[in-house]
């Protein structure tokens, strides 16, 4: 059986406030990690797909991630391919 | 026969029952549409309620805006039909890019529930007309992900046409930019807002029965729109 692991890597914008990522980098300095300058908190998604990952899916894919997983108008995506038997590299 | 509202019900929805309750108080028809409806029952405008669609999972609005309805709903807008998203509606309606920006976790970080005093900025819009250029209302804000966020082009265009429908007076309560309740499209038919003007429109249960004006915006426009 063919099966291709996608990963969509989901980022708000520069630009975008990140208010959890502030938190969180508040509390990496209280548990005793100093020097840190930023944290930004994003999504990770893991998408295992049965069969080819062909041009067509692959476009669906980079659409889907545009407009389901993401919302380009605060995140930015990075998707890669990371296993793919039918490549075989 | 009055005109006639429909209030659209996601899984997680939580404010639709008052939302129709505030329609029959300014005098419409309230209509319950489902989300999984293809069709929206002859309705002559549509209100999208607050709660938490799809739990809130993935994005606020992310998965409620490719719900069947939304279809019908997004090509009424276009239309012309007059539509209100509140709190969740109004993520709903930027996830559609029916409405631009985005809505963005508070930038305090809580929840945060209070009666908020509100400027109305925008009287032409068809949620917003029949209220006194530059009134002061209050009704209530319930949010955790209710800061308006948008890039500079799009916040000066905003207020260079008119279309900022309201603004947090005294605090801004999540961090919203330029402290913005509330927007239109350039149409001035799709409404969005992050307060809740169906939790204020009975003197026994609300701050205020301000609320009451948006529902009624709506008849009035309608009315106009009929004499047209």
């Amino acid at each position: 059986m063919l099966v291709a692991r996608v990963i969509v890597d989901v980022m708000l914008k520069p630009e975008i406030l990140d208010p959890q990522g502030r938190a969180v980098q508040g509390a990496l300095g209280r548990l005793g990690l100093s020097g840190v300058t930023d944290v930004r908190q994003g999504k990770q998604f893991v998408i295992d797909i049965d069969g080819e990952l062909d041009d067509a899916r692959r476009a669906k894919l980079e659409q889907l991630a545009s407009e389901l997983l993401s919302n380009p108008v605060i995140e930015d995506y990075r998707m890669s391919v990371v296993s793919d038997d039918e490549a075989g590299a | 026969m009055s005109a006639r509202i429909g209030i659209v019900t996601f899984p997680g929805s939580l404010d639709d029952a008052d939302a129709a309750r505030a329609v029959s108080v300014a005098g419409g028809t309230p209509v319950a549409l489902w989300h999984g409806d293809d069709d929206l029952k002859k309705v002559d405008a549509v209100v999208l309620p607050g709660g938490f669609s799809y739990g809130d999972y993935l994005r606020c609005g992310a998965i409620a805006r490719f719900a069947p309805v939304m279809a019908q709903v997004i090509e009424a807008a276009d239309g012309g039909m007059p539509v209100l998203g509140i709190c969740n509606g109004f993520q709903i309606l930027c996830e559609t890019h029916l409405l631009p920006g985005a809505l963005t976790r508070n930038d305090h970080l809580h929840f945060i529930c209070r009666d908020q005093k509100l400027r109305i900025e925008n009287t032409s819009s068809d949620w917003t007309r029949d209220f006194a250029p530059g009134q002061e209302i209050v009704i209530p804000l319930k949010n955790g992900e209710g800061g308006y966020v948008a890039d500079e082009t799009t916040l000066d265009r905003l207020e260079g046409e008119g279309r900022v429908i309201a603004r947090y007076l005294d605090v801004n309560p999540n961090g919203s930019y330029r402290d913005i309740a509330g927007i239109c499209n350039e149409r001035g038919n799709v409404v969005g807002l992050m307060p809740h003007p169906e939790h204020a429109v009975e003197d026994l249960t609300g701050p205020s029965t301000d609320g009451v004006f948006f529902f009624a915006s709506a008849l009035t426009s309608l009315l106009a729109g009929a004499d047209r």
